[in-house]
């Protein structure tokens, strides 16, 4: 096994969520999930549509940062309008860093505090909501703590989750369909009872306590055992490795930590 | 015998001509192709009580910190490379009263004002914050679905201001740069629409029919048009010029303290247009900023 960090071994798993798609946009906001997208589209994927991070289809996943002279080959053109139209015909699978995570998979971009006279002031709920009820959404975290995962409900429902309670009706949502969350301790999906987060596997050295700690309300484990977040395989190393020729990826995770513990 | 016909208007007339309350729309996106000229006229104006529209950027920013925002109706405001726009940021904490939805919704309600429609139905928002503004109905699918969605109301302007590239002085606009955002859902919901343009130009040299794709509106729609070389600066005009991160950087740096802004002010918003070139170090300047990578 090649040395590789916490991060990469991240963005290799982060990117199977796309591995099986059909032929649709794979948007990954912010660098790992853009880098993964990049990676399934490379590897495992090629129907994916990627954009340039702009408002174009690229042939192929640009690389982040500067392009020193590199033009990426356009297929194709995405405008906000047409960006809209397409994800509002469910053709995209988007993966998201959001600022607060509950118990139902709702996620919150907007404020922290109360929305009237906030503590802090975000981006706004931009195209959450929207995003949420016509097409799968993943998530990548990269500090799984409390503040992340929130007790109750998060502060402002930028995306809509299994919270029947919310729901017009107590009617599932047109397209909800909530996928994985990739964080710095683990790997978790929505494949506990009645769509609550459940454990999928834990990094080399995190123990399902440690993600239970860090979480503000119960983790669902299936029986059996959990198993360990697999490592990175040199070819998608060299990818990622192509991807991200400034190394972006190193600030991601506080510390840079290495991919199995006894490297640190 | 020849008569003229000529919406030319300067930048100041364009803001003298409206009033303290009105529902203003701004173009463009985040950090691309924001009038800036009209918005900081706009911000030294005797102005008040705004409710601003916006696919929100430093437009958001530079009226919040002058004060000019009574509402803001907006899915985010943001300088992209730098997530957080700081003055609205302050502006926000401190209780600016704000009217958040999703950026599809203010695409639905821009286009239900431009069709003249009480409302379109959306099922963007259901199932989250946004659905809980005081001010939103549902409405249930009068089909076999019976689904129940959002009846995004019109959100109908008082006046829209725009950025494009050129126009002739009649107001057949272009807009050049590769993606048009929403410009022209806005001139269609706007009662009077305003452009600042990079050049006014005889109607020959707008190149139509060949650039057919960039003619966002008919000129029927257009009140008035004001020639504002450089008008998006900070925010980029592509191709004819980028995002000056530069600038922006200096912007940001201007929302750390009272003082910091006054003086950002002094420099830059309460001059007029030419000065403004001149401040930011002029045309050479700002053509020489690179393009940005996403």
């Amino acid at each position: 096994m090649a040395r590789h960090t916490l991060t990469e071994l991240i963005i290799a798993r982060a990117a199977k969520a796309w591995a099986d798609d059909p032929e649709w946009l794979a948007t990954g906001i912010t660098p790992v999930p853009r880098l993964a997208a990049g990676l399934a589209k490379t590897l495992y994927n090629p129907r994916l549509m990627i954009t340039d991070g702009e408002n174009w289809f690229a042939r192929d996943p640009v690389p982040l940062g500067p392009r020193d002279g590199f033009e990426p080959v356009i297929e194709g053109w995405a405008p906000y309008l047409r960006t809209f139209d397409n994800l509002w015909n469910g053709r995209r699978h988007a993966m998201v860093a959001p600022v607060q995570i509950d118990r139902y998979g709702q996620t919150n971009i907007s404020v922290i505090g109360d929305h009237d006279q906030p503590k802090a002031a975000l981006l706004g709920a931009r195209g959450f909501p929207g995003n949420s009820i016509h097409h799968p959404n993943s998530f990548f975290f990269p500090a799984h703590n409390k503040r992340a995962f929130v007790e109750g409900e998060v502060d402002y429902v930028c995306m809509a989750g299994y919270n029947p309670a919310r729901w017009p009706g107590g009617r599932k949502p047109f397209r909800l369909e909530l996928r994985l969350i990739l964080t710095n301790l683990c790997v978790m999906d929505f494949g506990g009872p009645g769509h609550a987060i459940r454990l999928v596997s834990l990094h080399p050295g995190v123990s399902f306590e440690e993600v239970q700690d860090n979480t503000g309300f119960p983790i669902h484990r299936d029986g059996g055992g959990t198993p360990e977040t697999p490592a990175p395989t040199d070819e998608e190393l060299a990818v990622i490795a192509r991807l991200d020729p400034h190394d972006v990826r190193a600030t991601i995770i506080k510390g840079n930590p290495p991919g199995r513990p006894e490297w640190g | 015998m020849t008569t003229t016909f000529d919406k030319r208007m300067s930048i100041d007339d364009i803001i003298a001509s409206l009033s303290d309350g009105m529902t203003i729309g701004i173009g463009g996106w985040a950090t691309r192709r924001k009038p800036m000229a009209l918005v900081r006229a706009l911000a030294r104006s005797k102005l008040k009580d705004l409710t601003v529209v916006s696919y929100g950027g430093p437009d958001v920013g530079v009226l919040a910190a002058a004060g000019k925002i009574a509402k803001l109706a907006f899915a985010f405001v943001s300088l992209d490379h730098i997530p957080i726009e700081p003055h609205f940021k302050k502006a926000r904490q401190a209780g600016l009263k704000v009217w958040e939805m999703d950026e599809g919704m203010l695409h639905w309600g821009l286009r239900a004002a431009a069709m003249h429609l009480p409302f379109l139905p959306t099922r963007c928002g259901m199932a989250t914050s946004v659905a809980e503004h005081p001010g939103l109905r549902t409405i249930r699918s009068p089909y076999a679905d019976g689904e129940e969605l959002i009846a995004m109301p019109a959100l109908r302007l008082d006046a829209a201001l725009l950025h494009v590239h050129r126009s002739d002085e009649r107001g057949n606009a272009l807009i050049l740069s590769p993606d048009p955002f929403f410009d022209e859902l806005m001139a269609r919901a706007a009662d009077r629409v305003f452009l600042s343009a990079e050049r006014i130009v005889p109607t020959e040299e707008l190149g139509l029919p060949g650039n057919a794709r960039f003619h966002p509106f008919e000129r029927a729609v257009v009140t008035g048009v004001a020639e504002a070389p450089f008008g998006a600066h900070p925010t980029s005009a592509a191709p004819d010029y980028e995002i000056d991160m530069k600038h922006l950087r200096h912007y940001v740096a201007s929302a750390e303290s009272d003082d910091a802004w006054n003086a950002y002010r002094a420099a830059h918003v309460d001059v007029d247009q030419a000065a403004y070139v001149a401040s930011v170090g002029g045309a050479d300047a700002i053509l020489a900023a690179p393009r940005p990578v996403y």
